[in-house]
C-alpha cells in the first residue's frame, strides 16, 4: 500500500506547492485531554524546503483532476501531467501519522475541481470533519473554499477549519478572463464575502455567548500571482489593501509566477520574479504592521516598487523632509518609519530612553541596522553627517555599502 | 569571594543570597564539580537552601515582575561560561534599582540577559520544530535530539499539551538524559499523566536501531521524505537560505535529511 500512496503523495504535493501560503499561525485552538494536537497562535515551521520556504503543514491536493483550464495552473485540464486522487481516509491517515511524529502543524487541503464545486467542497469538508470528530484532532486545518460551492458547505468548512482561503490568483478580472476562461471575480468574491460576514458574526456572538462554536479562528487568506499578467505593483497593492479592509483578510500571499506553462496565453519568463515578489511582501508588511498607507508606498508616478531598495528605504528617500528623526523625542510611530529599525527595536528604544538619553552606541547594541539607520536619525551625539541629506547621494551610498549581493534570490522578509 | 554550589539554579540563587548576608561581593561562582583548586583562592561552598532561593526570586519579582525570574532560569540553562556571574550581577543591579531594569536597554548586563534569553527561546522553538518521533514496537514515540543548550526542562508544556494520549520520549544524546511522558492509565495506580527525566543505563544512544521500530514507521518516514522532496521548487533553489533556517548540526536527527532522493 505504501508505494501507491507514495506515488499519489508525490503527485499531489507537487501539484499543491505553487500555493505559497503555509502559515499555521493566527489561530488558537486548545487541545482536549484525550485529543491530538493544538495550535498556539505563533505557528511552527517544522522544516524548510531547498528553496528556503517554510514547511509547516501537509499541503496537498485531494486530486489534481480538474475540469478547468487555467493557463497559470499545472493541473489545468489541457496539461499533460500524471493525475491522482486521494481517498478521504488516506488524507486522514497521512495527517494523523505525520502529526504524531511532529512533522507538521496540520493539514492544508486544496483540490482540483472534479465533477463540480459542491462535489469537491463536500469532500474537503468531510476530511476536516473526520479529523476533528473521529480523531479529536486539534491541530491546524486550512481548507480551500471552492468558488461556486453551496453556502452551507462553506459554512460547515468554517466550523472545522482554522483558516479558509479563496485564491484570486490573477490581480485583475480582465487578465483573469484571458487566462482562466471559466473563472470570474464575482464567483471568487462571493465565498470571501460570505466568510467575512460569518467570521465577524460568530466572533460577535462569542462575546456574549461563550458556548458559540469557533468559526475559522485563523481568518481567511488569498493568493495573487505576480508577473504572469501585466498589472503594476500599484494595482496589486491597492487590491491587497482593499482585501484587508473590505474582506478583513489576515494575509494576502504573493506568488512570483514560476514559468511552469508553455501555454500561449502567458508570457515567457526565464525565472520567477523573486525580487519583485519580495518587495511586495515587504510592502505588505509595512501596510499591516508599520502603519503605512498604500499611497505612501506606490502612486501613479511610481507605480512599481523600487527593486533596488526596500519600500521603507524608498519611502524615506522620497520624503527627505521627514528625516532625520530624533530617537530621544520622536513618538513610536515615527521611529518605526526609520529604515533599519523594526518593531522590536522601536519598542526597545521607547523603553530605554526613559532611563536616560540614547547615544549611537546604545542604538547599535539594541540591534538596529546601524549602517542603514544612521542616515535617518539623530541621537544626543553630535551629528557628523557631512553628506547632508540629498536623497540621490544617499541612495548611491547605501547601495554601494551593501556587502551582500543585492539580488540574492530570496531575501529575508524582516531584514 | 569565590563560591561553589551544587550546579542547580536554586543553588546559584542560594549563593546570591549568601553574598548579601555576608555583605561580600562574589568574584567567582563555580559549580563544585567543575572547580579547579589553585585557580582561585579557597572557595566557600554554599548548599542549596529553598527558602533563601525563594527570597532572591521574590526580590527580583518585586522589582522586575514575575517573568524575570523565569527569564533568569532560562538564561541559566544556556550553560554559557560565567553565566553564574552574569545572573549574580543582574540580580544586584535589579535589586539596587527602584525601576524595572529589564527595560533598560542602555545597560550591557541587561542587554546580555536579553540576548541569551533570545538564544534560548530560539533553541526551544527549534526543538518544537525539529523533534522527530519514531514509533517503536512497544508503542513508544521516541525522538533523539542534540540541542545547543540544555533546553529539555523547558519542553514539557508544549509537548504534553500537544501529545497527551501516547507515551513519548525526547532524549538529549549530548547530555545523556531524556524527558519521558506517560498518559494516565486505568490499569495502573497512576491516574494522572506523568512526566519525568530519565537516563538510559547504556551509554547514550546515537541512533535508534531499525529493529526497534514498527513497519509502519519505515513507511511514514519514507512518505515524509517523498513529501519533502515533492514540495521543492527547483527554479527557486536557495541553499543559503535553507541552511540558515535548518542549520547543518540539526540534520542528524531530521528524517527528511536522511533520504537518498
Amino acid at each position: 500500500m505504501s508505494q501507491r500512496i507514495n506515488e499519489k503523495l508525490s503527485i499531489l504535493a507537487d501539484a499543491a506547492k505553487y500555493d505559497v501560503s503555509c502559515a499555521s499561525s493566527g489561530s488558537y485552538r486548545k487541545n482536549t485531554k484525550d485529543g491530538l494536537g493544538n495550535s498556539q497562535g505563533m505557528g511552527i515551521c517544522h522544516t524548510y524546503t531547498q528553496d528556503g520556504r517554510c514547511v509547516s503543514l501537509l499541503k496537498i491536493l485531494l486530486t489534481n483532476y480538474c475540469i478547468f483550464d487555467c493557463a497559470y495552473c499545472v493541473s489545468r485540464q489541457s496539461n499533460d501531467v500524471k493525475r491522482a486522487a486521494f481517498t478521504v481516509q488516506e488524507v486522514v491517515d497521512l495527517t494523523i501519522n505525520f502529526y504524531k511524529r511532529n512533522y507538521i502543524e496540520g493539514l492544508f487541503l486544496s483540490s482540483g475541481i472534479f465533477k463540480n464545486a459542491d462535489y469537491t467542497m463536500e469532500r474537503l469538508v468531510r476530511i476536516a470533519k473526520k479529523l476533528r470528530t473521529e480523531h479529536k484532532f486539534n491541530g491546524y486545518i486550512h481548507l480551500k473554499a471552492i468558488p461556486g460551492a453551496d453556502d452551507e458547505l462553506i459554512h460547515q468548512a468554517g466550523l472545522y477549519a482554522d483558516r479558509l482561503s479563496v485564491n484570486l490568483e490573477i490581480p485583475s478580472e480582465k487578465s483573469l478572463k484571458k487566462v482562466a476562461p471559466e473563472k470570474d471575480y464575482p464567483s471568487a468574491y462571493r465565498p470571501m464575502n460570505f466568510l467575512a460576514k460569518s467570521i465577524t458574526g460568530y466572533r460577535e456572538e462569542k462575546k456574549t455567548l461563550r458556548s458559540t462554536p469557533t468559526f475559522a479562528p485563523g481568518g481567511q487568506s488569498t493568493q495573487l500571482v505576480v508577473g504572469a499578467t501585466p498589472e503594476k505593483d500599484y494595482h496589486i497593492l491597492h487590491l491587497a489593501n482593499s482585501l484587508y479592509q473590505q474582506q478583513q483578510l489576515r494575509r494576502v500571499y504573493y506568488s512570483g509566477y514560476v514559468p511552469i506553462s508553455d501555454d500561449q496565453r502567458l508570457p515567457v519568463l526565464h525565472s520567477p520574479p523573486l525580487i519583485r515578489e519580495n518587495r511586495l511582501y515587504q510592502a505588505d508588511w509595512l501596510l499591516r504592521s508599520y502603519g503605512f498607507s498604500v499611497d505612501e508606498l506606490v502612486d501613479t508616478q511610481h507605480p512599481d516598487l523600487d527593486q533596488e531598495v526596500d519600500p521603507k528605504l524608498g519611502y524615506a528617500l522620497r520624503n527627505p523632509e521627514q528625516f532625520p528623526v530624533d530617537v530621544n523625542t520622536a513618538p513610536y510611530e515615527l521611529i518605526l518609519r526609520i529604515p533599519g529599525i523594526g518593531v522590536k527595536s522601536a519598542q526597545k528604544i521607547v523603553q530605554a530612553r526613559q532611563f536616560g538619553k540614547l547615544r549611537s552606541e546604545h542604538l547599535q547594541k539594541i540591534g538596529i541596522v546601524w549602517k542603514r539607520a544612521r542616515y535617518f536619525l539623530t541621537t544626543v551625539d553630535p551629528d557628523f553627517r557631512w553628506l547632508g541629506f540629498h536623497p540621490e547621494h544617499l541612495r548611491q551610498r547605501i547601495l554601494s555599502e551593501q556587502t551582500r549581493p543585492k539580488y540574492s534570490p530570496q531575501l529575508s522578509l524582516f531584514g | 569571594m569565590v563560591y561553589t554550589y551544587d550546579g542547580s539554579f536554586d543553588g546559584l540563587l542560594s549563593v546570591i543570597f549568601e553574598s548579601y548576608r555576608l555583605k561580600t561581593s562574589a568574584e567567582e561562582i563555580v559549580e563544585e564539580s567543575c572547580f579547579q583548586p589553585g585557580l582561585f583562592g579557597k572557595p566557600t561552598f554554599v548548599s542549596t537552601n529553598q527558602v533563601h532561593s525563594k527570597r532572591v526570586k521574590q526580590g527580583v519579582r518585586k522589582r522586575c515582575g514575575e517573568q524575570t525570574t523565569e527569564t533568569l532560569y532560562h538564561v541559566f540553562l544556556s550553560e554559557q561560561p560565567q553565566i553564574e556571574m552574569l545572573i549574580y550581577r543582574f540580580v544586584r543591579l535589579a535589586v539596587a534599582s527602584t525601576e524595572n531594569v529589564m527595560s533598560n536597554f542602555r545597560e550591557p548586563i541587561v542587554l546580555k540577559i536579553h540576548r541569551i534569553q533570545k538564544q534560548i527561546h530560539r533553541e526551544v522553538h527549534r526543538m518544537h520544530a525539529f523533534v522527530r518521533f519514531q514509533q517503536t514496537k512497544d508503542n513508544l514515540y521516541a525522538a533523539l535530539v542534540n540541542p545547543d543548550f540544555n533546553v529539555l526542562p523547558l519542553l514539557p508544556p508544549h509537548f504534553t499539551q500537544r501529545y497527551p494520549m501516547f507515551r513519548w520520549l525526547i532524549y538529549d544524546t549530548k547530555r545523556n538524559y531524556g524527558l519521558y511522558y506517560e498518559p494516565a492509565s486505568d490499569s495502573k495506580e497512576s491516574q494522572s499523566p506523568s512526566i519525568r527525566f530519565v537516563t538510559l543505563d547504556s551509554s547514550s544512544p546515537q541512533h535508534l536501531s531499525p529493529q526497534l521500530l514498527t513497519d509502519a514507521e519505515q513507511d511514514y518516514q519514507s512518505l515524509w521524505q517523498t513529501y519533502f522532496h515533492s514540495v521543492n521548487i527547483p527554479e527557486r533553489r536557495n541553499d543559503k537560505l535553507h541552511i540558515q533556517h535548518v542549520p547543518r548540526r540539526y540534520w542528524k536527527y531530521l528524517v527528511e535529511k536522511q533520504d537518498n532522493h
